[in-house]
């Protein structure tokens, strides 16, 4: 069985290929939103693997509400996207700066 | 053999979740998410965590990325002009994932060499999804409900922010039936002129 730092290790560097997606998908919002879905993964995976070595279930419940918010954002922020699109005939970020004054 | 599981899962994943922020193709990307999805739930079961995997690859593979998928392709998006800025964001976004990934694994690091006894993993004695349930409908049922009003308030949320009302273009027949004479014509009353 692998111990708990390679879980986390690898729970860093999802989080981290997340925060570097971030930064290079800057203008594309669905690239964005699927970067949050991967950051919201590697903390799922840190909760499952300390909830296994320490043999303690509340970890899980967590991950289990995590899934439900992270469901319901990116359904609300595919939903702001359609939107968004609809109105303005652009998901570039670069142009979404009307209250910029 | 556990062990070379978990590394190959490992790879797996993080091979996808780098496609997933260098590919071109959005579509591409999707797919690239659904397998790291599909690779982290066979991780979890290694971690025996077996309704969460399921629930992973039913909610995430099933609803979610079919939801990515659906937008990515109904929105009618010239995707290369939002390429720009790629490889000029590219040494400044390797810096600081590269930064932040070496704080991280130095944490873990010294953490793990200063307290090595944490492992005390107790046989399970319930199935993992019962103990789950368990847990669930009891300690953390208030948790549970608000998660529910969170997935039906999210419904309520994208449905009204893309519901669009059409212009009726067709005849409503309830109203022209009920139409009055009254509603319709004007008797206009007046002298009759002569011709000057």
């Amino acid at each position: 069985m692998p111990e708990l730092h390679e879980f986390l290790v690898l729970g860093a560097v999802l989080f981290c290929l997340s925060v570097a997606g971030i930064f290079l998908n800057r203008k594309n919002l669905i690239v964005l939103l699927m970067c949050i879905e991967l950051m919201l993964l590697s903390v799922n995976l840190n909760f499952i693997a300390f909830s296994h070595f320490n043999a303690d279930i509340a970890g899980q419940v967590f991950v289990f509400f995590i899934l439900t918010v992270a469901a319901a954002e990116s359904a609300i922020g595919l939903a702001i996207l359609v939107a968004l699109f609809r109105n303005k005939n652009t998901i570039n970020v670069d142009d979404l700066d009307t209250l910029k004054g | 053999m556990i062990k070379f599981t978990f590394y190959l899962f490992a790879l797996i994943l993080i091979f996808a979740a780098s496609r997933v922020i260098t590919v071109k193709n959005p579509v591409h990307a999707a797919l690239f998410l659904v397998l790291a999805f599909f690779s982290s739930a066979a991780i979890w079961l290694l971690l025996q965590a077996e309704f969460l995997a399921i629930a992973l690859v039913l909610v995430y593979v099933g609803a979610v990325m079919v939801l990515f998928l659906f937008v990515v392709m109904m929105l009618d998006i010239n995707f290369s002009k939002l390429r720009e800025g790629f490889v000029s964001h590219l040494p400044v976004a390797t810096v600081v994932g590269a930064l932040i990934l070496i704080e991280m694994i130095l944490v873990v690091w010294a953490w793990q060499k200063e307290i090595p006894e944490l492992a005390t993993t107790a046989a399970e004695s319930l199935p993992n999804t019962k103990a789950l349930g368990q847990v669930l409908y009891t300690d953390y049922v208030y948790p549970f409900e608000i998660a529910a009003v969170i997935l039906l308030v999210a419904m309520i949320a994208a449905i009204a922010l893309t519901m669009r009302k059409r212009r009726q273009k067709y005849q409503k027949p309830e109203q022209q039936v009920s139409v009055r004479r009254s509603e319709r014509v004007r008797l206009v009353k007046m002298p009759a002129e002569s011709k000057d």
